[in-house]
């Protein structure tokens, strides 16, 4: 500030104002900005690294070829919990997936009040948290099941209608957003031909959209694939180190408890033996691995897409 | 519009000249008059289509509604039990079957606020450099970065919580502030009373705040570069520094979407429930009505005492008043969902007004 004194004319200052304080408030500002973008990037490359160094050390094979060995934990892998991580993304798929795209076709289809109105209570689904859902999921599959079987009901049916509910909101506004961006003239021109409304969506809605909707089921997938919370009570029966693994030869059970990546990283984390706490950073890069392929797979749905469209 | 569409079907149409090329191609038929039964056929397919995609619209209300009524079922003997005593009270003991949330409640809330409070100022600034500032070598990765962490799942967080940030708090943070003037200071001092093993209200929070920080600013960056140029432009003509132009033009035409990123970010923190569990401490603090403002104290969220209570809850009253936990997660995140949406409703309308 000291230096705006050698500018004589005062009136002008005034009325620019200062211009040096100007100047070092800009700098200041900035620099604090960068600070924070500095800090944010080290903070999140932190976590990055030590995921990838603690991860990748404890990596192994055995990861995906054993179960759980209880009595030397050193040799023991997690096969079941990431074949049950799959097993429950195909449940949660073929009840998410249904209601989600048809409920987003809806979305585009029908106009009005009750419309936007089924576009509000999207959202409010899709901020309830996912531990709430798993507590519904314990009430409306759990309990019952338990009641009709006998058995304690935590299932990979019970697992599977939670994550299917959390796909949901989800898969519903991506598929209304995308088939929004196909242009209007191309229904109409189906319309015009003569061909009915559900024609029209099968035969040439769909498939101009179809790169996109797949896009959005992917990330709908990536983004269930990690989710704990709401299998803590619905496939959580079953965190005996003896595996209650699901599969007969060829088909998984779905009935009986199941195990998950996620929820197996989350036990090993508690687990005082040092073993387990290696196999849950391995499990970790896995489970990041799995999320990250679909995502990038996503990304190539939709770029395959465009270039046919060319 | 199927209503007015031709009566031809669709499939055969061969670019007709002569409004007559049903009867050269349909099979059943070959009068005029039999067009009319197939197109009431495609009718009663469109109104099939119709019913199905309505019907799968209403699975969002009946989720909802049966979401609802199979919590408020559940948890019914434990309202009738308790009545609204349930969020007033402290004591959560097994033994007695006495069943109340309000530190829970409170935890949620606080360590929300620490989260808030780390990461909007650091999201903003380093959205702002994203957007503003950077140079597109730093950029490209940076965004790639972000993306990447906003993908990692809560319970990895969890995991680099316990096993990084406890130690490094335990040894950068906690001690040297322990063993500081600070808590015996008047007033912040309540804020660092107690020693702590490193699960804690901060520790939560922290982790929340870099969970939700990838999440505000990339939020906030993708506003920030929808603003036009021609605004920055027209402040730089004026002789404004790039700051001044940041903030007297870029951050108020933005504010409404900046607000609701951090509302997202907001929900995020309050029903974030397994990295939260992992750190948090899961015990009630050293206060007799279980609620410290202390941030080295261990304590509970609803959400994390839902997790780490259930597996032993017992059938009957139990299970019913942790089911209630859940109930009163459900109502508070729909409160605060429901006061950010009329929060940026009415920022919204205030640069509406500005304009």
């Amino acid at each position: 500030m000291s230096t705006t004194l050698s500018s004589p004319p005062n009136l002008l200052a005034k009325s620019t104002g200062n211009v040096a304080g100007r100047k070092l408030k800009n700098i200041v500002m900035l620099t604090l900005c960068i600070i924070a973008a500095g800090l944010a990037i080290l903070v999140l490359g932190l976590v990055l690294y030590f995921l990838l160094s603690k991860g990748f050390s404890s990596l192994h094979i055995r990861l995906f070829t054993q179960l759980p060995d209880n009595i030397d934990t050193s040799k023991g892998g997690m096969a079941q919990s990431i074949f049950g991580t799959l097993v429950l993304l195909g449940v949660s798929s073929a009840i998410g997936l249904p209601f989600g795209i048809l409920g987003g076709i809806y979305q585009i289809e029908a106009r009005g009040r009750f419309a936007s109105l089924v576009r509000f209570f999207t959202d409010v689904l899709n901020g309830i948290p996912s531990i709430v859902i798993g507590i519904f999921a314990y009430a409306a599959v759990v309990f019952p099941l338990a009641q009709r079987t006998h058995g304690q009901g935590f299932s990979a049916y019970a697992g599977g209608f939670a994550l299917g509910i959390l796909m949901i909101p989800t898969v519903m506004r991506t598929t209304e957003e995308i088939l929004r961006l196909v242009p209007f003239p191309l229904r109409e021109a189906s319309l015009g031909l003569g061909a009915t409304r559900w024609r029209t969506m099968w035969s040439v809605v769909l498939p101009a959209a179809r790169g996109g909707i797949i896009t959005g089921v992917m990330l709908a997938l990536a983004r269930i694939a990690g989710e704990t919370a709401p299998l803590l009570f619905t496939i959580f029966g079953n965190q005996l180190f003896a595996t209650h693994k699901v599969a007969g030869v060829s088909v998984p059970t779905l009935t009986a408890p199941i195990d998950a990546l996620p929820l197996r990283i989350y036990n090993y984390s508690q687990d005082v033996d040092p073993n387990h706490n290696a196999q849950a950073w391995a499990g970790a890069v896995v489970l990041i691995t799995l999320i990250l392929v679909l995502s990038i797979a996503a990304r190539f749905a939709t770029r395959g897409n465009m270039q046919e469209e060319k | 519009m199927a209503d007015r569409a031709p009566t031809v079907p669709l499939t055969t149409a061969p670019l007709p000249t002569v409004p007559l090329p049903a009867q050269s191609v349909s099979k059943s038929t070959s009068k005029p008059s039999s067009i009319p039964p197939a197109s009431s056929l495609a009718r009663f397919g469109d109104k099939i289509y119709g019913a199905v995609i309505f019907l799968a619209s209403l699975s969002i209300f009946g989720i909802i509604l049966w979401l609802f009524w199979q919590l408020t079922g559940a948890s019914l003997p434990s309202i009738r039990h308790f009545g609204l005593s349930f969020v007033t009270g402290s004591e959560w003991d097994e033994v007695s079957s006495s069943y109340h949330v309000l530190p829970y409640i409170f935890g949620t809330l606080f360590s929300s606020a620490i989260a808030l409070l780390l990461a909007v100022p650091v999201s903003i600034g380093a959205a702002i450099f994203l957007s503003e500032l950077a140079p597109r070598w730093i950029r490209t990765p940076a965004t790639f970065l972000i993306e990447l962490l906003a993908a990692i799942p809560s319970v990895v967080y969890g995991l680099w919580g316990i096993f990084i940030l406890i130690p490094f708090m335990k040894q950068f943070i906690v001690t040297p502030i322990v063993g500081s003037r600070l808590p015996h200071l008047p007033i912040i001092g309540e804020l660092f009373k107690g020693q702590s093993a490193g699960y804690s209200m901060l520790a939560a929070g922290m982790i929340l705040a870099i969970m939700v920080t990838p999440f505000i600013t990339a939020v906030t960056r993708d506003i920030l570069r929808a603003i036009p140029r021609s605004q920055r432009e027209g402040s730089y003509a004026l002789g404004a520094t790039k700051w001044e132009t940041i903030s007297q033009v870029v951050i108020p035409y933005a504010k409404s979407g900046i607000i609701g990123a951090v509302i997202l970010g907001l929900g995020r923190a309050l029903g974030e429930t397994m990295a939260v569990t992992m750190l948090i401490g899961n015990q009630p603090p050293n206060t007799p009505n279980g609620i410290s403002l202390s941030v080295f104290q261990p304590g509970y969220t609803l959400a994390s005492a839902l997790a780490n209570k259930f597996s032993e809850a017992s059938p009957g009253l139990s299970t019913s008043a942790l089911v209630e936990v859940g109930l009163v997660l459900f109502g508070v995140t729909i409160v605060v969902n429901g006061a950010a949406r009329l929060l940026v409703f009415y920022t919204a309308k205030d640069v509406q007004g500005g304009k």
